[in-house]
Parts: structure tokens; C-alpha cells; sequence
């Protein structure tokens, strides 16, 4: 029987990023385990309440933490933020005694005291599975390709709290893709911001922030860049447009890693939604022979 | 001929980069009496100091010529290595290739520095030539050392030395040891009493049976030499007779005049007879004759009538004491800088702006107010006092160029202090850098920050002045990058430590080298901290230099093995590079004598053969002789001479140039 | 600029310590903050700047200064401060307070449609989140 590990997707991958999620599910299969999506789930809100008085800010994602509890001891995320804030209010939940019975008796009326364990899907292939395994289930190795992988913010900070890898230099994305057969490019501006909800109101200083970081990464060398947040995704791609339109020139992919992941195990290209345009891969692939 | 062999040292590339080391030793070998030469990567270096006493052995040398670095370096090395191979250690010279050549020229084609080290080997060739091998000079050494200043610093110095066996005279100015750490409160960063931890320290130095003490005296006058020197001591009339008086304070009791009190630093009055403190040690009062109306004036003496054991004497003298002493201990800590030099902060004229010490008698519990916060002017307690660092400090216009050390961590502790004893009190520091360096300093002074709420504002101020019965402080937050106004009840001063007044003359009459800030200079700053140039007189706290308690004990306890270590032989061996008279040509002008800087140059009677005296000369005493050559240079009939620096030598040296 | 004990412990000064969860007196400005922070540049005052006014007790600086609405809560700050104060939760904090008064920054019905059609949920839900009561 094939191992079944909880799901939490979250808003956007089932909406404007369908692409990550199904990318994912298809190459949890081919490595032997099932992304169950939990039953029932809502929004996680979005962003971890930063002060410790707003309290209401952990009704979401401690309701999620809740009703997850009830189908495994584990719940896997893909999206950074939603693994950000999950994995932060499952602390509170646990450790703050005081903040979890204001939880539970003014919003979600449910027991819960942090139980669970979440992990993003990246920790998953690691350890779990191990990169040794993803390797050797390789049928389409990206031999050559030079990837920058774009940690952004949610995915490592804080440290205490999330943990995933050392927040300043982090690897565990770079042993993926060495894995699939990429050559992994380090660049100066992984770990920093891309302007995150300034998407809102703020163009002109997303459209800086994320520049810098295709400009970093296409600096270094980088063919393309490869990403967990649907939000850097999305202020990548909509910088890189805004340049373009004022005759900037950066054409470099941004994809999800388990985009590349799926296309190094031999997937079906249809159902990566590998995107369009700049977005594409394929030219590249088909340029080096892949 | 001479057997002489030359070592030019590359010192690794120190030389080397600059000097042809291999040129120079092949050109020293065409010299005649020069028998071997050769050149090493390092003759400091064991191997190469084995190779030296090798080839000493192996060429049966007679002299050795190390062309190296300064001879301040490692003369005494090498010299001690041609002594272990059986050569007179005065057969070897060192010829300084290192700082002043190699240094300075920064020629890579090593032209202009192989030249020069040629030139310079080769005068000291010449130099060694004639030079005769000289015998150490063992000289007497008194076990007896003097203790100059009664503060911390020379307490403990004084004890261990004590404790260790010898005979210690420690001289106090005051009326009472104790120093300035007597004035302090609490003490950073343990908040230990002052007092309480000091005052067993004085009691144990008074009780000390190698221990005599000396208050109200100074030094007037030092002569001799390391091991033996003599110390004359005046000992100020205290109008009371220290043998007869009991202690029991009657007599301040009735004095019916007072003065402003030095120790509470003139924000309180003690009587005209007076200890400074209550604890003070020894326990005996002395007249303050320019206020004491009975020795002015003749009139009043309320205390000779209470004294019962009759202890008062009006007509009590200077008198002047003479010790034979050892080694000598200078710690004669500092004092602040005049606040009334800065008009701005109107110390002087605003009450409530007062210095860092006075705060400390404020916060006292024996201090005037009893320990309570209460400003001058009226009495009240502040509720914001405002400190300022750095007043006369770090101020090249109108104080003094350096830092001083313990102001940053004192305001720290002040601001505690404050706020331990006025609750809801508010405390701001104006500072320009928070220097907190030393063991649990900086979590001191963040818990003042963080947990005191002293509130610390990056900047100096520029002005206090009075609007309408306030006390206005006007500065600077850098942070903020904004000019700040704060109406403070109380102002503080953290004005700069100075050395002692006086402290140059008293360098002067021990023969020690003092700053411009006339804080006294250690031999090296770094590697002979607490000796001066002058052998047997040794350093300790801040007449040094500006530094807190536990360094001034370190430094007290650390002069005090030095004199132990001087101690702990009957006699010592010094250098013996002195000046000798050719007797049959001195015709005793005297100009020798008189120009002497160590006083080691006396008058002998030439003596016939039945004992009478038929002319006078000039005698130089090898134990306080220094072998600067100041004699040989004012000798007229050219009959004085140095040992090792022969006028022949140096002729044969310029000769060779 | 006068300081006094009022200022330095208004009430403004301590709703934003108790919001925020942080103690200013903990800051010893060096500038960590401000030195990593990807969007000070266009910020009034940097994060440690907002920091230093608010130990001054200069409400009305902070209150008006465009940071609070521009901190996009990446956590550099926090990650790299040596004294573990959150720069993040006191920007965070002034902007809660202003919110709670019901003076939104963001006009929700001005947002244009290609946005809001495109843009993951995450954006606009965190977006409403920092930008309106």
C-alpha cells in the first residue's frame, strides 16, 4: 500500500498556481507516495500575525492545524507561506499555553495543542524519501542546466521557528537539483525579499526587489530560477513584464521546483503547465539536447 | 690579531627583503681579525643560537659581531650565548641592521641597504676590536621598599610585599589612606560597598607588623640607586602627638570651627581638627592650621583642653625622616580635571551641577546626605539628573586628548544607583561611545539601559544653562540626528582623570619619566608595565594612566613580586657600562661631578704613601653610575671614560666609516 | 527636540511596546536592521531609525513616517538582530494601531482588476491583512 502523507495546498495552488500542485502529486507518485489533500481545509490567512497580541491572526491556520490533526500526525505543504505560517502558529499552539486557550476558546472551539508536524514538501524528499532516491528515480536528467534557486523569505525566517535549513545559508534546495542533474548556481540575492504583499500598492518597489534578484541570479549565471512561493513567482514574472514594457531585457525562466522535478522524472510536459513565452523551459531543453 | 666571527641575521624577510645579508657577510670577511662570517634566517632563533655557540667554539673566537636588529632587542640573548660558549658576554656587539636600516630603505634592488649594512658592520668591527671584556658589577640591595601613595593600588602593593616578608614604609599625603576608592559608593559591575571592601584592607595595612605608615607626609627627597636608595620624608605637623592620642575623637567633637571637607569634595563641612573619614586609617586627627584660629591667632585650643592624654601640640614642627630603601613603589593615583574649565556645563555656578565624585559621596551612605539623592541647591531629590561622559575627556581644545577609562562604566553605575534609590526617578547619559570593555562591563551597562531605563543619548552636550529655576541640558542625539532639550533637576560631570598635581615634580626627584599628561611611562607599555627606566622604582594604578579598581590592584600586586623578586637575592649583578676616571690626567674641575644626572660622580683624596691626602679627583660610584656618558662629553681634560664606549672605540668606529 | 519623562513613557510609547511585544530599551542601534532591510531605502526612517524615535518618545515621527506601510515582514531584521528585537513586529504593531482606528492605507475598491484577477490569494488576503482594518 503506498504511503499517504496530508496535504495542505492552500488557496492559490488550486487556483492561479495549479501548476506547482499538480506537478507535485504527479512526481509524489512516481516516487512512491500519495499527497493526500486533507479533507477539509481553509485559508491559512496568509501571513503570520507578527504581533503577539493579535491573537485572531491564528484562528485560520490553528482551525487548518485542527482538522488536519484528525487524518495524521503530519501535514505537508508546498507553498512557502502557507508552510511559514502553519508551521509558526503550530509553535504557538504547542509552546504558548496562554495565546492557545485564547485560540481555542474564542475562535476555532476545538482541542488542539500543536500535535502535529508540519513539514514542507522540499523536507519530504529529504528526508523521507532522501535526495539518493529522487536521484535514482531520474529519467530525464537536466544535465547542464544552470539553476538558481530562489529561497526568498518564508521558507527559512525565522530560524528558531521554521528551521528548514540554515536560514542564512541554506542547501537543501541546491541538493535537490543537484539531484535532478542541474547545476546548481549560487547568487547574492536567494534569500532576500521580493517585495511579497507590496503586489499591493507597492509596483515600483516589487519590480526593484524582484529585479535584483532575476538580475542576481541571471548574474551569476543562471539559466533559470526555480522557486517554492507562488508570490515570488508571481512578483518575478510580473517585474520582469514591467521591465520589459520599459525595454528591460531579462529573459530568464522562473518555474516551481517541482516543475523541474516532474520534468526530470520523465513526466508528461502537458500536465507540468510549464507555462508560456518566457515562462517556457522547453527552448532550453530542446537546445541542449534534453 | 683578533679572532673575530660576524653573523648577519635575514631575520626572515625583515632584513632580507632590503639587504644582500650574503654580500654582507662575504664583505666582513675580507677584514682582517675576522675569521669566520655567514649569514641565517633567524639567529634569535634557537638553532641559531646554537649555531653561534658552535661556531664560538669550533673557530676558538674572541669576539662575535651580530648584525641584526636594535641591540634592545636581543643583545642580552646573544651576549648570554657567547657567555655559554666561554666568551666575555662584552665580546659581543650587536650592529643594529634591522630598524635602522632595512626599515628605512625601501630599496628592492638592495643596493642602498646592503651598502649601508655593510658600513655598519664593519664600524662595529673596529668598535670590538678595543673592546676590553668587562665583569658585572654586584652591588648590595636593601630589603626595605617605600610605598609612595596609600590609595588602593599602593595598599595592596604595600601588603603583599609585606606578607611577603620584607619591611614596607608607605608615605600618604593625605590624613588618611585610603585614596579616592574611599569616596566611592558602590563599585561597578558587582555593586560591591566601596568602603566594605576596602576598609579591611586599610585595618590589615595599619595592623601589619612589616607595615609603617607615614600619613600627611610627602617625599622630599630620593638619592641613591637600585637596592639603595635613600629616601628623606617629611612628616607634616599634625599638631597632634601620634603616640600619645587615643583616637577617641573629643577633641573634633569640640572644635567649634569647620571648613569645607576635602573628602566629601566640598559638599559638606568638617571641623578645623578632623580624620577625614570615620574610618579612617590610622584613627588620628590633624589641625587644619590655616583655619584653626588657636595656631593663627592664639586663641580658642577647645581641643588641647578635652584631650585627656594631653596628645595636642600647637608648636608640633615639620619634621624630616630618612629610610634606607630597596626598591620604591610609586602609586600616587590621580585626580579630576577643574570642572570650572568648561563654562558651558557652569559648574560652579549652576548648584546642582556637580562632578562624578561628588555623586559618589551623594549615593554614599556615609557620604553628607546619608545615601539619599538630594541636589545641592535646596536639598531636594532629583527627579531627572542628567550625566554627561566624556566633560575634559577625549577634548584636545580644552581638556585632554585621551579617554578616561571608567567614566562609561561609573555613569552606568550612577544611573543604577539613582534609580535603586529614587524609583521613579529618570536618568539620561549623554555619551559619544559606550566603552565597556573589560569582564561583565557591557552586560552592566546594557542592564542599566535595559532594565534601569537610563536613557542613553549618543552626543555631547553643548551647553547647561538656567531658564526660570531650571537646569536646561542642550545637546545632541546622533541616532536620531536631532538636537535634544532635557530640563533636568541635577546635571553630573564624568570630568577627565588627571595625574596627581605634583606628580612631575615627584618624577623628577625619583629620576622617572613622565607624559605630557604627566602621568609616569613603564618601561614598555605592553611588556614591562609596571618598572620604569629607572631600576628599582616600579609602578602601580593610575598615576599611570586612567584604569579602575581591579587593574590598579593587578598592577599594586604585580609591582610588589617585582620588588619581592629584587628582594629575593643579598646582592644584584647590573651591567657594567660606567664611566672610569684616568686618575694621574683628572684634575678635578668638577665638571663631571656637576654634570652627572644620577649624582654618581664624587670627589676622592689621592692619598701619599704615609695616608695624607695630596690631591682631590673625580670617583664615579659603578652602583649608581647608568653609563650615559654625559661626564665624558663635559670632560675637559679628556680623562673620563666609558666602558664598552671608549672615546678609542668610537674613534675606530668613525675611522672605519 | 525636548525629551522628558512624560515622552519617554507616554501611553503611545507603551501601546506600541505591549502591541509589538518588544522592548525598545533592548536596542542598542547598530543598525543591523536598517542595514538589511530590503526596502529601507524608500522608508522615512529605517527600521532602527523608527526605534530610536520611539525610545525618544517622538510619537508623532513615527506615526506619520511611511515605514510601517512599506515593511514587507521578510524577518531579515529579526534573523540577523544580535539582541533579538523584532523590527518587524514594532512596524507591524504601529500598523495595527493605526488600523484598529479604522484608517485604512489601501482603498479596496480602487484595486485594479487585472490585479486582483491574476495575483495569487496569498497577495490580496495578505495584502488586506497589512493594508486594511
Amino acid at each position: 500500500m503506498m504511503m499517504k502523507i496530508p496535504y495542505y495546498p492552500g488557496c492559490t495552488l488550486n487556483t492561479v498556481a495549479k501548476g506547482f500542485d499538480v506537478s507535485a502529486r504527479e512526481s509524489a507518485l512516481v516516487l512512491g507516495f500519495e499527497l493526500k489533500e486533507l479533507d477539509q481545509w481553509n485559508c491559512c490567512g496568509a501571513s503570520f500575525p507578527l504581533t503577539p497580541d493579535n491573537v485572531m491572526g491564528l484562528a485560520a491556520p490553528a482551525k487548518v492545524l485542527a482538522n488536519a490533526s484528525s487524518e495524521g500526525d503530519v501535514v505537508a505543504t508546498l507553498c512557502s507561506v502557507c508552510y511559514n505560517v502553519l508551521k509558526r502558529t503550530n509553535k504557538v499552539m504547542r509552546d504558548d499555553r496562554d495565546r492557545r486557550r485564547e485560540v481555542i476558546s474564542g475562535f476555532i472551539e476545538e482541542e488542539y495543542e500543536g500535535g502535529l508536524d508540519v513539514v514542507h514538501f522540499l523536507e519530504v524528499l529529504r528526508d523521507k524519501v532522501g535526495f539518493d532516491r529522487v536521484r535514482g528515480a531520474v529519467k530525464r536528467p537536466l544535465k547542464g542546466i544552470k539553476a538558481g534557486a530562489y529561497y526568498g523569505c518564508m521558507l527559512l525566517r525565522p530560524f528558531d521557528d521554521v528551521g528548514i535549513d540554515n536560514a542564512e545559508a541554506p542547501v537543501i534546495f541546491e541538493d535537490l537539483l543537484r539531484a535532478l542533474g542541474c547545476e546548481p548556481v549560487e547568487f547574492p540575492n536567494k534569500i532576500e525579499c521580493c517585495g511579497a504583499h507590496l503586489a499591493m500598492g507597492g509596483e515600483d518597489i516589487v519590480t526593484r526587489l524582484s529585479s535584483n534578484v532575476m538580475a542576481s541570479a541571471a548574474g551569476s549565471g543562471a539559466e533559470i530560477i526555480v522557486t517554492s512561493c507562488p508570490l515570488c513567482q508571481y512578483n518575478l514574472v510580473k517585474s520582469r513584464e514591467r521591465m520589459m514594457e520599459e525595454g528591460g531585457d531579462l529573459r530568464i525562466p522562473v518555474l516551481y521546483f517541482t516543475q523541474i522535478l516532474g520534468l526530470a522524472l520523465g513526466q508528461d510536459e502537458d500536465i507540468l503547465e510549464l507555462g508560456s513565452g518566457l515562462h517556457d523551459i522547453r527552448p532550453l531543453l530542446e537546445e541542449r539536447g534534453i | 690579531m683578533s679572532r673575530i666571527g660576524v653573523f648577519v641575521c635575514q631575520c626572515g624577510n625583515n632584513i632580507a627583503s632590503t639587504v644582500n645579508t650574503k654580500k654582507v657577510a662575504d664583505e666582513m670577511a675580507k677584514i682582517p681579525g675576522v675569521v669566520y662570517t655567514g649569514d641565517y634566517k633567524f639567529m634569535c632563533s634557537s638553532p641559531g643560537q646554537e649555531m653561534l655557540k658552535e661556531v664560538v667554539k669550533e673557530h676558538k673566537l674572541d669576539g662575535v659581531i651580530v648584525s641584526a636588529c636594535s641591540p634592545h632587542m636581543h643583545e642580552k640573548t646573544f651576549r648570554k650565548a657567547c657567555e655559554s660558549a666561554g666568551l666575555n658576554p662584552f665580546r659581543c656587539e650587536i650592529t643594529n641592521i634591522r630598524e635602522q636600516c632595512s626599515w628605512v630603505h625601501h630599496d628592492k634592488t638592495k643596493e642602498v641597504g646592503t651598502i649601508k649594512s655593510i658600513d655598519l658592520t664593519r664600524m662595529t668591527i673596529e668598535r670590538l676590536k678595543r673592546n676590553r671584556p668587562l665583569e658585572k658589577i654586584n652591588i648590595p640591595i636593601k630589603k626595605k621598599a617605600l610605598v609612595i601613595g596609600g590609595g588602593i593600588a599602593g595598599i595592596q602593593a604595600a601588603l603583599d610585599i609585606a606578607e611577603g616578608g620584607r619591611e614596607v614604609v608607605l608615605v600618604e599625603k593625605e590624613p588618611s589612606i585610603g585614596g579616592n576608592m574611599a569616596r566611592l559608593s558602590e563599585t561597578f559591575p558587582t555593586m560591591d560597598c566601596s568602603q566594605c571592601i576596602l576598609t579591611p584592607k586599610m585595618v590589615e595595612a595599619e595592623l601589619h607588623e612589616n607595615i609603617t605608615i607615614h600619613t600627611w607626609s610627602e617625599i622630599e627627597r630620593v638619592d641613591g640607586y637600585i637596592g639603595n636608595f635613600t629616601v628623606q620624608i617629611r612628616k607634616k605637623a599634625k599638631y597632634v602627638n601620634e603616640d600619645l592620642c587615643t583616637g577617641c575623637g573629643e577633641c573634633i567633637e569640640k572644635c567649634p570651627f569647620k571648613a569645607d571637607s576635602e573628602f566629601e569634595m566640598a559638599l559638606n563641612k568638617r571641623k578645623v581638627i578632623y580624620t577625614p573619614f570615620p574610618q579612617s586609617v590610622p584613627n588620628i586627627p590633624v589641625i587644619d592650621a590655616s583655619n584653626c584660629p588657636k595656631i593663627q591667632k592664639d586663641k580658642c585650643g577647645a581641643c588641647a583642653i578635652v584631650c585627656g592624654p594631653k596628645a595636642i601640640d600647637f608648636k608640633q614642627e615639620d619634621r624630616i625622616i630618612t629610610e634606607e630603601i630597596g626598591a620604591i613603589v610609586v602609586a600616587t593615583g590621580y585626580e579630576l580635571m577643574p570642572n570650572t574649565r568648561f563654562g558651558e556645563y557652569g559648574y560652579g555656578r549652576i548648584k546642582d551641577v556637580i562632578s562624578g565624585l561628588q555623586f559618589e559621596r551623594l549615593a554614599s551612605s556615609s557620604g553628607p546626605t546619608g545615601g539619599e539623592i538630594r541636589r545641592p541647591s535646596d536639598g531636594e531629590i532629583p527627579e531627572s539628573v542628567v550625566f554627561i561622559q566624556c566633560v575634559g575627556s577625549r577634548d584636545e581644545k580644552k581638556g585632554v586628548a585621551y579617554c578616561s577609562k571608567i567614566c562609561c562604566m561609573y555613569s552606568a553605575k550612577h544611573t543604577m544607583l539613582y534609580r535603586h534609590k529614587v524609583h521613579d526617578g529618570q536618568a539620561y547619559v549623554f555619551y559619544m561611545d559606550i566603552r565597556s570593555g573589560g569582564k561583565r562591563y557591557d552586560e552592566f551597562v546594557r542592564r542599566a539601559i535595559e532594565h534601569d531605563g537610563a536613557m542613553y543619548l549618543r552626543g555631547r552636550v553643548s551647553r547647561v544653562y538656567e531658564r526660570g529655576g531650571k537646569t536646561i541640558v542642550q545637546g545632541a542625539d546622533t541616532l536620531s540626528g536631532t538636537q535634544v532639550e532635557i530640563e533636568a533637576d541635577m546635571v553630573v560631570l564624568a570630568t577627565a582623570i588627571v595625574a596627581r598635581s605634583g606628580a612631575d615634580q615627584l618624577a623628577q626627584r625619583l629620576g622617572i619619566g613622565y607624559d605630557k599628561y604627566s602621568f609616569y611611562n613603564e618601561y614598555h607599555p605592553k611588556l614591562r608595565p609596571v618598572e620604569t627606566v629607572t631600576a628599582g622604582i616600579f609602578l602601580a594604578g593610575t598615576c599611570v594612566g586612567p584604569m579602575d579598581i581591579p587593574e590598579s590592584v593587578s598592577m599594586g600586586s604585580a609591582a610588589a613580586a617585582k620588588v619581592l623578586s629584587l628582594f629575593s637575592a643579598d646582592e644584584m649583578a647590573r651591567e657594567p657600562i660606567t664611566a672610569f676616571v684616568n686618575e694621574p690626567i683628572c684634575n678635578a674641575c668638577w665638571d663631571c661631578l656637576n654634570a652627572c644626572p644620577y649624582s654618581a660622580i664624587e670627589s676622592k683624596g689621592v692619598k701619599d704613601r704615609k695616608g695624607n691626602i695630596v690631591r682631590w679627583i673625580a670617583n664615579v660610584n659603578d652602583g649608581v653610575c647608568q653609563g650615559c656618558g654625559v661626564c665624558v662629553a663635559a670632560c675637559r681634560s679628556k680623562c673620563i671614560d666609558l666602558k664598552g664606549y671608549t672615546d678609542e672605540q668610537v674613534y675606530a668606529a668613525i675611522n672605519a666609516f | 527636540m525636548k525629551i522628558d519623562r512624560e515622552k519617554l513613557h507616554s501611553p503611545f510609547v507603551e501601546q506600541v511596546e505591549r502591541v509589538s511585544g518588544e522592548v525598545f530599551a533592548n536596542c542598542y542601534q547598530c543598525g543591523n536592521c536598517t542595514g538589511g532591510c530590503p526596502v529601507s531605502f524608500a522608508m522615512d526612517y529605517g527600521p532602527s531609525q523608527i526605534i530610536r524615535l520611539l525610545q525618544l518618545g517622538q510619537e508623532q515621527l513615527v506615526a506619520t513616517a511611511n515605514s510601517m506601510w512599506l515593511c514587507v515582514g521578510c524577518l531579515q531584521c529579526y534573523s540577523r538582530c544580535p539582541k533579538g528585537v523584532s523590527a518587524a513586529s514594532i512596524l507591524e504593531a504601529l500598523r495595527q494601531m493605526t488600523l484598529r482606528k479604522g484608517e485604512d492605507h489601501e482603498d479596496v475598491g480602487g484595486l485594479p482588476f487585472p490585479f486582483l484577477k491574476d495575483a495569487p490569494q496569498q497577495a490580496i488576503i495578505s495584502g488586506f491583512r497589512k493594508f486594511v482594518s
